[in-house]
């Protein structure tokens, strides 16, 4: 026993001290960094504030973070990350991010509200950005911020082509949904989803039912958090042992408890925020996923501040800027049916056009 | 009732608590095992204290200069320049501490005064509810009784605070005296749950305590749901905003958010020295936690200071909270309490229990806390690094001869270095009968 921690011991020391034999670097290209290479920007800094989930959440904060390093390597700017542990972190992380010079602060979360919101107004030369949320006054009605931009996400609208076409999938005519925690950027995916398993209904005259989601009543089934996959698992246990053959969840990382309990029943999975038929190892049971494209917004609203055209104006993404949209089938491609894909194109102009609006009281 | 009592225990005296150096010699009385441990980690010296930090943070720079790429660079080629290694560790570890410095004390490179001395004042503001959780735990644990459901008592006590500031409007004053006063009822009633519990029937206090604080994670969240504790229009669960007049007012004025909750912390500092030194109540606490047998013996109520001594350290945990959502974030929110009520264990256990010790150990902890949020904006140095700091701070206050054998500390009780010297001596002397003089040498 002795012996083999010896062993291990120097062993372990052989292979730091060869890994520290490689060759010195020359001077010049130490200097030099890779900060300038991409752009001159690199006095422009843009800072993000993660919610209490971390930039490691394969979820939002995740998107917001690969938006700003995508910034930060294609403009050249200069990128200041900041995570945040606990809701009790924000307001300390904006205003270290504000005194170090930061011309862009992006808070991401509807948790960020009040501290974006009091550091706007504190910092009149700084510009801030809020991903999922809007400002509102000390009487609760919507306000605009001079130097404060809201970044929102109309995801009923995809979310209304995936419950179509989970709708028209279903062979047992039971589908599902279930959300993370109840708050309106979750609840509005559950909303369009209903919407477009109802159009279905209506326009085929058939009964595929839906569990996980009462949208008249807005209540339905949540697993209380963003982290316990084991929760997603036994949920979607429940709905598949109820019937269901396709489910959305929308709880990020939980979602992947769902993907593991459906592959096991041969359920299939819409995911949801990213593509996860190449985010996540269950391609091959995704359907399709409602993406909501938070990394592209929020370069866009980096680039703007880059270039000194940043506005308050808020940024809305919806199907006609591809801020949303579905994901492409891949592996179900062939299976599904030629007449549903015309009738999820057809609508999807339909919604670009405003001739059909998918409503949500969560609606941005 | 115990006045009389006590000539009874003269030959067994309760350990003054102020003593410094504790007589080993007690530990002879058999008290539960579970408390024998508690009780070494509470008599362990202060040089232990202080040098469990140092050692924490001479650990944590090991891994800021392990996760610091420039570091990770520098080391493939550590053989052919090993200067660039060192000064790569030096820049990393240098850089992140004194960004630690900086947002915690004071910021040299300020533009105004202001500036210059608010992460001061921020470290004040977070060190509030570590301190008066940190303040009611300790009470327990000179009681005997290991609380550690302060995260459920603060969020309790935010409960009550937040409730009551948003939904009632009252005149100024009388409408923070009311939401702190709810707040400290809040947290008294949660954590009397558990000193019931124990009292009637022996339910261990640790099992119970950690489930209410599952239970009271799980209630705030439900109520979040509610439209009680919504904002109109929205249905977000977070609470609408306090209104000024139930709002701690802010002590230095607008530019600071340190508020009056920190005077008031300071002020429960100063009553638990109090309870805990002069007061009858206090000693009926500290006699049960030396030897709750003893304690029984002389006529002392062992379920009834279980009670007491519980629901005084959930009203001042309560009184954390309020200071959170009356005074720091001014909001409810699931995530209000942070993880304040297990810091606050820590700050209880490094201020070894007592008001003074708990007060620096939550100024330290406040410091640590509010320095990450500057180590991390400055440096790119993960916050985490934080939690493990604080996290070996425990781990080496939990093992004093780990930290005693680190820094070559004789063992308390046990014989000195001179002592030990003599003894050879004599031992040496005693096999070979000739004195000899290279001792002094050697």
């Amino acid at each position: 026993m002795k012996r083999a921690t010896q062993v291990t011991a120097l062993a372990a020391v052989a292979a730091l001290a060869l890994a520290a034999c490689g060759a010195a670097p020359e001077d010049d290209e130490t200097t030099g960094g890779g900060e300038d290479t991409a752009g001159g920007n690199s006095d422009f800094s843009a800072c993000m504030v993660s919610d209490a989930g971390g930039f490691d959440d394969q979820s939002f904060n995740q998107a917001g973070f690969e938006g700003l390093e995508q910034a930060e390597s294609e403009l050249g700017i200069t990128a200041v990350e900041v995570e945040s542990s606990a809701d009790t972190d924000y307001a300390p992380n904006i205003d270290n991010l504000v005194q170090q010079g930061c011309n862009l602060v992006i808070g991401v979360g509807f948790l960020l509200e009040d501290p974006i919101q009091a550091a706007a107004e504190a910092n009149p030369d700084t510009n801030f950005a809020l991903i999922d949320s809007s400002f509102s006054d000390a009487d609760f009605n919507p306000v605009e911020i001079d130097n404060a931009k809201p970044i929102l996400f109309n995801t009923a609208e995809a979310a209304f082509l995936a419950g179509y076409l989970a709708a028209g999938m279903s062979e047992t005519g039971t589908v599902a949904t279930f959300g993370g925690i109840q708050i309106p950027s979750v609840a509005i995916f559950m909303d369009g989803f209903v919407d477009g398993v109802a159009k279905y209904n209506e326009d085929n005259g058939t009964e595929v039912k839906v569990l996980g989601w009462d949208k008249e009543a807005q209540t339905g089934s949540f697993t209380g958090d963003f982290e316990n996959q084991a929760n997603g698992q036994n949920l979607a246990q429940g709905f598949i042992d109820q019937g269901a053959d396709i489910i959305m969840p929308v709880a990020g990382p939980v979602g992947l408890g769902a993907a593991a309990a459906a592959q096991g029943a041969g359920a299939k999975i819409i995911w949801v925020d990213s593509d996860g038929f190449l985010t996540t190892e269950y391609g091959d049971i995704i359907l399709t996923s409602v993406m909501k494209q938070i990394g592209p917004a929020v370069f866009d609203t980096v680039s703007e501040s880059v270039e000194g055209n940043f506005t308050n104006e808020p940024y809305v993404g919806t199907l006609e800027n591809e801020g949303v949209g579905l994901a492409p089938f891949h592996d179900f491609e062939d299976a599904v049916p030629a007449e549903l894909q015309d009738m999820l194109a057809q609508y999807q102009e339909q919604i670009i056009a405003g001739d059909l609006v998918v409503e949500s009281t969560n609606t941005p | 009732m115990t006045q009389q009592a006590m000539p009874d225990d003269a030959g067994t005296p309760v350990v003054p608590p102020t003593a410094a150096p504790p007589s080993h010699t007690e530990q002879a009385t058999e008290p539960p095992a579970g408390q024998t441990i508690l009780r070494q980690m509470l008599e362990s010296s202060w040089l232990v204290s202080l040098l469990a930090i140092v050692a924490a943070l001479v650990l944590g720079g090991v891994l800021i200069a392990a996760a610091d790429p420039e570091v990770q660079q520098a080391a493939t080629y550590l053989f052919a320049r090993p200067s660039d290694f060192f000064e790569a560790v030096w820049s990393a570890v240098f850089g992140a501490y004194s960004a630690l410095f900086q947002g915690a004390v004071v910021n040299f490179s300020a533009p105004d005064l202001q500036r210059a001395l608010r992460p001061l004042t921020e470290t004040m503001t977070v060190s509030t509810p570590l301190i008066l959780a940190g303040l009611g735990l300790g009470i327990g644990f000179r009681a005997g009784l290991f609380n550690i459901g302060a995260q459920g008592q603060i969020i309790l006590g935010g409960i009550f605070a937040g409730f009551i500031g948003f939904t009632f409007s009252l005149p100024p004053g009388l409408h923070l005296l009311l939401a702190v006063l709810g707040a400290a009822l809040g947290g008294a009633i949660w954590a009397s749950i558990a000193g019931v519990l124990k009292a009637r029937t022996g339910a261990h206090e640790v099992i119970v305590t950690i489930m209410l604080n599952n239970i009271a994670v799980y209630l705030v969240a439900y109520l979040l749901t509610t439209t009680a504790f919504q904002r109109p229009g929205s249905s977000n669960p977070i609470s609408p905003p306090i209104p000024g007049s139930a709002t701690f007012p802010l002590v230095l004025g607008q530019g600071f958010r340190l508020h009056l909750g920190f005077l008031l912390a300071l002020l429960a500092a100063v009553g638990v020295w109090w309870l805990m030194e002069r007061s009858t109540l206090g000693f009926r606490f500290r006699a049960v936690g030396e030897n709750p047998h003893a304690a029984r013996t002389a006529g002392i109520s062992v379920a009834w200071v279980t009670v007491w001594v519980m629901a005084i350290a959930g009203a001042l945990a309560g009184l954390g909270g309020a200071a959170q959502v009356l005074g720091t974030e001014k909001v409810l929110t699931a995530g209000v309490a942070a993880s304040f009520g297990f810091d606050a264990i820590t700050v209880a256990l490094l201020g070894r229990s007592r008001p003074l010790g708990t007060v620096l150990a939550g100024l330290l902890f406040g410091a640590l806390r509010a320095g990450g949020f500057a180590m991390q904006a400055r440096t790119g140095t993960p916050i985490d690094i934080v939690l493990v700091v604080q996290s070996l701070i425990v781990l080496f206050i939990a093992a004093p001869p780990l930290v005693r054998a680190i820094f070559r500390l004789p063992t308390p009780g046990g014989p000195t270095r001179a002592e030990r010297h003599a003894a050879r001596r004599r031992a040496r002397a005693t096999s070979s009968t000739t004195p000899t003089t290279q001792e002094a040498g050697a």
